[in-house]
């Protein structure tokens, strides 16, 4: 791993401060990162607007414990994928919205409360994205209960 | 009080369906939004049911024209999260796939670029052009499309050895007509009344909205995952990331130009440097646990992630194709342009909606019946034959210059 990558995940560690609950690191250019979920919106708007990382997209997976949200930030310059981890409790998840710092987030969140059901709270507009219009309210399909 | 005039949903401007709702005063732009959906195929939850191979096949149909940046995209997570380390001779192979996907996929927007500011006989060129390249394919794969020729571990298939002066001959032939076109597209002053200075947007807002790929590097952000996170042959090789400062139209049409040359040049290496050798390795089980692969597909970073429990079939496969991101910064781009422009900054993006849908509900009751291609690309047209007309010029000078 080179220096720059060190200093890098030393300025991801700072930054995180006492949030990150467990730190990963799998390979050179892969670090995750395990956050609460009260902590995950001030951690990954810090590394966005302090650190000058990028938003990639946010994924989610059904687990036994809620619903996981992954949200992935690259450091395009040292090719690092950061990936802040936290877990939505159900069975009506919810969590802040990071849209209103970052808004380039907007159309995934909206994605994740279709197919997931997770509600992002301070959302400016979570209407539909990609499902049909007439598709049944309450119906996650990604949901592994659903599906 | 301003008006609604949707546009779509079925094929307005590049032949997929989306809707787009302009919201205009007279002649200006005033908001955007948009409603997609019209090609969701649910293919992250249909990843779910099928094996690791059989993935494959359904990620490189997420999209048409990117149809090898998925695959490339997906083998990369499923290698990093098996350790697996494909052969030599399979990194140079993807990445000469990569490359020639990305030669007529530019080419392709470059031609419809042309056809929605009315420069119709650069439309036929560049397609004409494109066309050798899907010959190719259909030499090294059996197919002009969906080449099938990504397998986890490697290629599916070897590039065989008569087929290389075939490939080095039609990218030698295609260069030097990549530059008179873009010397002419540069000289030009009815396509610099056309794209320059329409469709701009800030760094700033760049940044904000997440933009990748030559969307991003237009305004001067140099991000590109060949360059950042090497993956195939891409840390061997020698290329530029080609980026401009501008923001516009006309800087995106650049990079994609000057990025076709690069292309050119990383054909050329790899098929200098191609050893001999095997094209895949034995694939082990796939163990638990999680990976992310990373591809510079036409349009940008292409962002798979995948999670496994050991079995044969993944837990979970998100998929973030470049034009998710990109799309919505068309609030930023077309906010205070006229209806006439909308046409070519909406397609400066180069919108893949397969991809993204992995976009809004037509509103009957506000009036105006949609807007479909014909209209808009006519008052696209027009307005080109307008300048051309105040300039006292015609498309055959350009064509001249271009060596046409």
């Amino acid at each position: 791993m080179s220096e720059a990558t060190k200093g890098l995940i030393e300025q991801v560690k700072e930054a995180l401060g006492g949030k990150a609950a467990e730190f990963q690191l799998e390979s050179p250019s892969r670090l995750y990162v395990a956050v609460a979920r009260e902590d995950a919106r001030e951690a990954v708007e810090g590394l966005f607007r302090n650190l000058g990382a990028r938003l990639v997209t946010i994924s989610s997976v059904d687990t036994r414990p809620g619903i996981e949200l992954l949200y992935h930030l690259a450091f395009d310059r040292a090719g690092l994928v950061c990936t802040v981890r936290t877990i939505v409790p159900g069975p009506s998840p919810e969590i802040e919205s990071i849209t209103p710092a970052i808004p380039g987030a907007e159309w995934v969140e909206r994605e994740i409360h279709e197919l997931m059901g997770v509600d992002f709270l301070n959302h400016p507009n979570l209407a539909s994205l990609i499902l049909a219009d007439d598709w049944p309210e309450g119906s996650y399909p990604l949901r592994r209960s659903d599906g | 009080m301003s008006t609604i005039i949707p546009i779509g949903p079925y094929h307005p401007l590049l032949e997929e369906p989306e809707l787009f709702r302009l919201h205009v005063e007279g002649e200006r732009i005033v908001g955007i939004d948009a409603r997609l959906g019209y090609n969701h195929r649910g293919i992250e939850r249909l990843a779910q049911d099928k094996t690791y191979d059989q993935v494959l096949f359904l990620v490189e149909r997420v999209c048409g024209i990117c149809s090898t940046s998925h695959p490339i995209a997906f083998c990369n997570a499923v290698e990093s999260l098996a350790g697996i380390q494909i052969p030599e001779r399979a990194a140079y192979i993807r990445t000469i796939v990569a490359e020639l996907e990305r030669l007529h996929s530019h080419m392709l927007w470059l031609g419809l670029a042309g056809h929605y500011i009315g420069y119709h006989t650069l439309w036929m060129w560049a397609w004409r052009y494109r066309e050798p390249v899907l010959n190719l394919f259909e030499l090294i794969s059996g197919n002009r499309q969906s080449y099938a020729m990504m397998k986890i571990g490697g290629v599916r298939q070897d590039i065989a050895d008569d087929a290389v002066p075939a490939i080095r001959k039609t990218v030698d032939e295609l260069e030097p007509k990549l530059e008179m076109l873009l010397g002419a597209a540069m000289d030009d002053p009815v396509i610099a009344a056309r794209l320059k200075g329409i469709g701009t947007i800030s760094r700033e807002d760049a940044v904000r909205y997440c933009l990748v790929g030559p969307t991003a590097r237009s305004v001067g952000i140099d991000i590109d995952i060949r360059c950042d996170a090497p993956y195939a042959a891409y840390g061997w090789l020698d290329f530029n990331v080609i980026t401009r400062p501008e923001g516009d139209v006309l800087a995106v049409t650049v990079v994609r130009i000057l990025e076709m040359l690069e292309s050119a040049k990383i054909i050329r290496q790899c098929l200098q440097r191609m050893p001999k050798g095997p094209v895949a390795v034995e694939v082990p089980e796939i163990p638990p646990g999680e990976g992310i692969g990373v591809e510079e597909a036409p349009r940008g970073e292409c962002f798979h992630y995948v999670r496994s429990d050991g079995g044969n079939m993944p837990v979970r496969v998100k998929i973030r194709a470049p034009s998710f991101v990109n799309v919505p910064s068309f609030k930023a781009r077309t906010v205070g342009a006229t209806i006439s422009d909308a046409v070519i900054i909406l397609a400066s993006v180069d919108p893949c909606y397969s991809c993204t849908e992995r976009m809004i509900a037509l509103d009957q009751a506000t009036g105006h019946g949609p807007l479909d291609s014909t209209d808009l690309v006519a008052l696209s047209q027009e307005k080109t034959a307008r300048i051309m007309r105040e300039l006292g010029r015609s498309e055959e000078d350009f064509l001249r210059r271009a060596g046409i």
